[in-house]
């Protein structure tokens, strides 16, 4: 559904029902027309094509024709069988026709006059069978190899293009990327309904693809390269950019799990629907805190959607449970989903469009990533930042609260690890460890807040079996942190 | 019909380059193969389900049914040479040689 619909009504448009798809494209593809999805090998223009067949036939009521010209043509069925397609069924329920044209150079021999009136008669057998208002052609270009006339086979093309039109079927065509066209033998030519571009990229190890309206007459679209994923739910795409600085700003609260936390923040915790970001170095507590804020969430009944970047799950709960805080029983309640992956795993689009699906799914009211720091790993400081902000305009969204541990290293300035990103939180708390006297002190310090007044104090915290309890104020050692100092020197 | 060579020609309607291909496969057959031959006119758009049998995709298509293995030619056959090569009735070397 387009969200942001601005245009409008313009041409009539045919949904595709791939997520995310019909956002960028403001409803769909062209209706009755043909679309040129190009892409390099392996880039999932025929994944693209088949679910916008079976979403058609399953969803919209529209029964589709698969012409395939591929040589490997069996084994297109499992491959998208194994994406959840069952398109044997569809088969049976006379939803999809799939045709498989192999032609093979080698066993034709060229004499004389011809025209692909043979495929029109097919094409057009089938469409008659099932009462057809999609089709895809697979990859159609593979003609240019089997057969000689280059001149006849761009006349028919021209005239098949021209023939989709006039019986009013939406098409996909995929075709090769070329070195220099979209299309290795300039189909683009032909097709000047819609183009669309696949990509498939692998930066430093990591792979991510990307899609791109190239073209769309008549209509609007977002011209931006988004990113995309296939996993065995299909093809998902991200309208990532398209989302405007819209979201409601509640005004309620939230504890943080930490009365004396709260009191810190106005007295009445984190506003709904906020951002906040914990950071400190490794051991201060971090990921403690954060589990007070869910362990409050999950007491009033809320879902909390926790993202582990660094431990496995069980790992997580034990430590919780040593320092006092059991969330594990959330879990059982069905109140707390973990949702732990090695950042390296996958690029960040990736990363990126696994939560957005696990939002999705769960439907959470609290999300924490611990620790986001790990993701940088995996790109570059740019990079994460834009993942992030579009991470927290979705949760933001969503009126979801979000809580974002940060590893601060040791040897660098907080300024330098973490301005980043600080601009995108609403609430940033700084958590350390401190010196004196042969002793060891944990600090917390809240470093911004916004829309609330909150303290400047730097509160010293223990740990005690029923957690993290925050000390009274007077007993506060500020000084013995430069950089906490510092900053708060220059908020004032 | 238990002729040597079954052919079949594949066409859609009586369009001029039909007609032109069924007019050149009987004479290059009377010429080459006289009773030899069987010629069967498919036309799809009468019975459009059996092009895909034969994988047909260009019309006219003569598809050599018999003696294995199927062999394709494509186009109104105007090329006797070439027909005859696609039949296997002269060899490739010679065409080559002919131009």
């Amino acid at each position: 559904m387009a969200k942001n619909k601005i245009a409008r009504p313009e041409i009539q448009k045919a949904p595709t029902g791939v997520p995310g798809l019909d956002d960028i494209t403001y409803g769909g593809l062209p209706k009755g027309r043909p679309t040129l999805v190009s892409g390099g090998p392996g880039s999932g223009k025929t994944l693209l094509g088949v679910s916008f067949l079976v979403n058609g036939a399953q969803q919209f009521d529209e029964p589709g024709v698969l012409l395939t010209f591929e040589e490997n043509a069996n084994e297109l069925a499992d491959d998208v069988r194994s994406l959840g397609y069952d398109l044997d069924r569809l088969v049976e329920q006379k939803k999809l026709l799939v045709d498989y044209i192999h032609v093979d150079r080698s066993e034709i021999e060229e004499t004389g006059e011809y025209d692909l009136e043979g495929l029109f008669v097919r094409l057009e057998h089938a469409i008659k069978e099932i009462g057809a208002k999609r089709v895809m052609l697979d990859t159609i270009e593979t003609l240019f190899g089997g057969l000689q006339d280059t001149g006849i086979l761009r006349a028919e093309l021209r005239r098949l293009f021209r023939w989709l039109r006039d019986h009013k079927i939406t098409a996909i065509i995929t075709a090769e990327r070329g070195e220099r066209l979209f299309t290795r033998q300039g189909l683009e030519e032909y097709i000047t309904d819609a183009v669309i571009s696949l990509d498939h990229r692998v930066h430093e190890q990591i792979s991510t693809r990307r899609i791109r309206v190239v073209k769309y007459r008549g209509s609007t679209h977002g011209t931006n390269e988004y990113p995309f994923l296939i996993d065995r739910d299909g093809i998902t795409v991200l309208p990532v950019t398209s989302m405007l600085l819209q979201h409601e700003a509640p005004s309620e609260r939230v504890s943080s799990g930490l009365p004396a936390l709260d009191e810190m923040l106005g007295g009445k915790g984190f506003y709904r629907a906020s951002t906040v970001l914990l950071s400190g170095t490794a051991g201060t507590g971090k990921t403690t805190l954060s589990a007070h804020f869910v362990d409050a969430a999950c007491a009033r009944g809320e879902k909390c959607l926790y993202f582990l970047f660094e431990e496995s799950p069980q790992q997580m709960m034990r430590n919780m449970r040593s320092a006092g805080v059991d969330v594990q029983k959330w879990v059982e309640k069905g109140l707390l989903q973990f949702h732990a992956d090695r950042p390296s795993r996958f690029g960040l689009e990736t990363h990126l469009l696994q939560m957005h699906q696990a939002v999705e799914v769960f439907d959470p009211d609290v999300v924490v990533m611990d620790p986001i720091t790990n993701l940088m790993a995996v790109g570059t400081t740019n990079d994460v930042r834009a993942m992030l902000t579009r991470v927290i305009d979705f949760l933001k969204t969503r009126g979801i609260t979000a809580m974002f541990t940060s590893l601060t290293s040791t040897t660098q300035s907080l300024e330098h690890t973490e301005s980043m990103i600080s601009s995108l939180m609403d609430t940033w708390i700084l958590v350390a460890v401190a010196e004196k006297e042969r002793q060891r002190g944990r600090l917390i310090y809240v470093l911004k807040s916004r829309g609330m007044p909150h303290s400047d104090e730097v509160r010293s915290f223990h740990f005690t079996d029923r957690g993290i309890e925050l000390l009274p104020a007077k007993t506060s050692r500020a000084s013995t942190i430069p950089g906490m100092a510092r900053k708060k020197r220059r908020k004032t | 019909m238990s002729a040597e060579y079954a052919l079949r020609l594949y066409v859609a309607g009586q369009t001029p380059k039909a007609v032109r291909a069924f007019t050149n496969l009987r004479k290059i057959c009377e010429e080459h193969l006289p009773g030899r031959y069987s010629i069967e006119v498919v036309d799809l758009i009468e019975n459009p389900a059996l092009g895909r049998g034969d994988q047909i995709l260009a019309l006219p298509t003569l598809v050599r049914r018999l003696p294995a293995p199927i062999k394709k030619i494509i186009g109104d056959l105007s090329n006797t040479e070439r027909v005859l090569v696609g039949l296997d009735l002269r060899q490739r070397r010679a065409l080559r040689a002919a131009h």
